[in-house]
């Protein structure tokens, strides 16, 4: 597992009165609570040593609050971008190297574990493997459907040259066509239902 | 520290080609024959730059003097670079850019083979991840050498025209000298099996031009360099 290090690793020391700046009140009310009950859980008090497999689904709720800032109807736990917890580091992945979200993503963990009051976390970035469309939950395969995006299929991405039909995710036919394999973001192609006519982007697989 | 140094530049070379190659697909943005075109050459060069940004972090790691990525890519002249000749040839037309792609992807993803299966580990991870994006670029580049080729007099004639401009280049590629890997058959196949398929005659072989690997480029790198580090030298330090 290969990791390098991320900028926005260290923990950010924030200015007085800084912290609380941004957000309404009763965010910043949930926050605190939030904050206190995980800081218990996952600082471990009275010395308990925090189990790795609970510390790790802690911070993935919390994330799983975090929408990706290109297609936010899928969280980046959806997405298979947030990989897991060792310790007090938190390994994320991006999904193309080029991807131009992934500064923002790093970005909105960052601050969504500073409001959990998970300000020692830091984040690295993990290359090794590398992400695959396999990685995306099914929850997020739903949500991208939903959001009239066609999902990869499942298990697809050994194949990912050779794709079959995307199902339309308005009308559900699988006479589509693909108008062009790179779309509005490096994840996505350019498709268009041959029934309803719906253009439609397809989270490609990878 | 032999080893190190070796490294480095190897890593310094898959990113130079990166960067400047993906700094010239980025010039067709908003400016390719139709929108979906624009949109693969544009998320073609964003893979380019984001491998770049990987390989050359890597190289300010291993080379352990404090420079990153950033100054890597922006505080370097062109005599410090060391990417292939071919990357840093003028975009042209739509064709000549398809066969620059064509000759490099084809390379580039051959030798990316290899890098993902390296015994260095974080050159090899930045290789895993770069060979899915590449085979996408490859794919790319291929289709549009047959459409082209076997397309309108026109298209076919700039399709020739492209590939004779780029192909004096392709030696540099395979020059043992600079490491480069012994996949030229491999190479020589596939482009050979794509010209079939779009009616093209392989350009005739000619004195391949060299130097890029050295640092010796061509006039054409200077002036892609100078709109490229311009905003970080102007202002230096500046953020978003």
């Amino acid at each position: 597992m290969i990791v390098h290090k991320n900028n926005l690793s260290p923990p950010r020391r924030r200015g007085p009165g800084t912290r609380n700046r941004p957000g309404s009140a009763l965010a910043l009310e949930r926050t605190g609570e939030r904050s206190q009950e995980l800081d218990s859980r996952l600082r471990g008090n009275d010395n308990l040593v925090v189990d790795r497999e609970e510390s790790q689904r802690g911070v993935f709720e919390i994330l799983s609050c975090v929408p990706d800032p290109e297609i936010p109807c899928v969280s980046v736990v959806d997405l298979g971008i947030v990989r897991e917890v060792r310790e007090n580091t938190l390994f994320i992945t991006p999904t193309y190297s080029g991807c131009p979200a992934t500064i923002a993503i790093a970005q909105d963990i960052r601050k969504a574990l500073d409001e959990a009051g998970l300000t020692h976390m830091k984040i690295e970035t993990m290359l090794s493997p590398p992400w695959t469309t396999d990685w995306i939950s099914d929850e997020g395969r739903e949500k991208l459907r939903a959001y009239g995006i066609a999902p990869p299929p499942k298990g697809a991405a050994r194949h990912s040259l050779r794709e079959e039909a995307a199902q339309c995710p308005r009308c559900g036919s699988l006479h589509t066509e693909e108008i062009s394999r790179f779309g509005s973001t490096p994840c996505k192609s350019l498709n268009r239902c041959l029934d309803c006519s719906e253009p439609f982007d397809r989270f490609k697989c990878h | 520290m032999v080893e190190e140094n070796a490294l480095f530049f190897h890593a310094v070379r898959l990113g130079d080609d990166a960067l400047v190659l993906g700094q010239r697909l980025s010039a067709w943005c908003g400016h390719a024959p139709m929108l979906e075109l624009d949109l693969a050459l544009a998320n073609i060069g964003l893979d380019l730059l984001g491998q770049a940004a990987l390989f050359l972090g890597l190289a300010g790691e291993v080379e352990d003097k404090g420079r990153d990525t950033d100054a890597l890519a922006f505080h370097r002249d062109a005599l410090d670079f060391r990417n292939c000749l071919l990357v840093e040839q003028p975009n042209g037309d739509f064709a000549q850019t398809i066969a620059r792609q064509f000759l490099f992807s084809n390379w580039q993803e051959l030798l990316m083979r290899e890098i993902a299966a390296a015994p260095e580990p974080r050159l090899a991870a930045i290789g895993q991840k770069a060979l899915k994006e590449i085979a996408y670029h490859a794919r790319f580049a291929n289709e549009w050498v047959v459409r082209l080729g076997d397309g309108t007099d026109e298209s076919r004639e700039r399709m020739i025209a492209g590939l004779e401009w780029m192909w004096r280049f392709v030696d540099e590629l395979f020059d043992p000298k600079d490491g480069a890997p012994s996949h030229r058959a491999d190479w020589d196949s596939r482009v050979a099996r794509v010209l079939a398929e779009a009616g093209l005659e392989q350009p005739k072989p000619r004195r391949g031009v060299l130097g890029g690997r050295a640092g010796h480029h061509s006039e054409h790198l200077g002036h892609l360099l100078s709109e490229l580090q311009f905003l970080p030298r102007a202002y230096p330090g500046a953020v978003w």
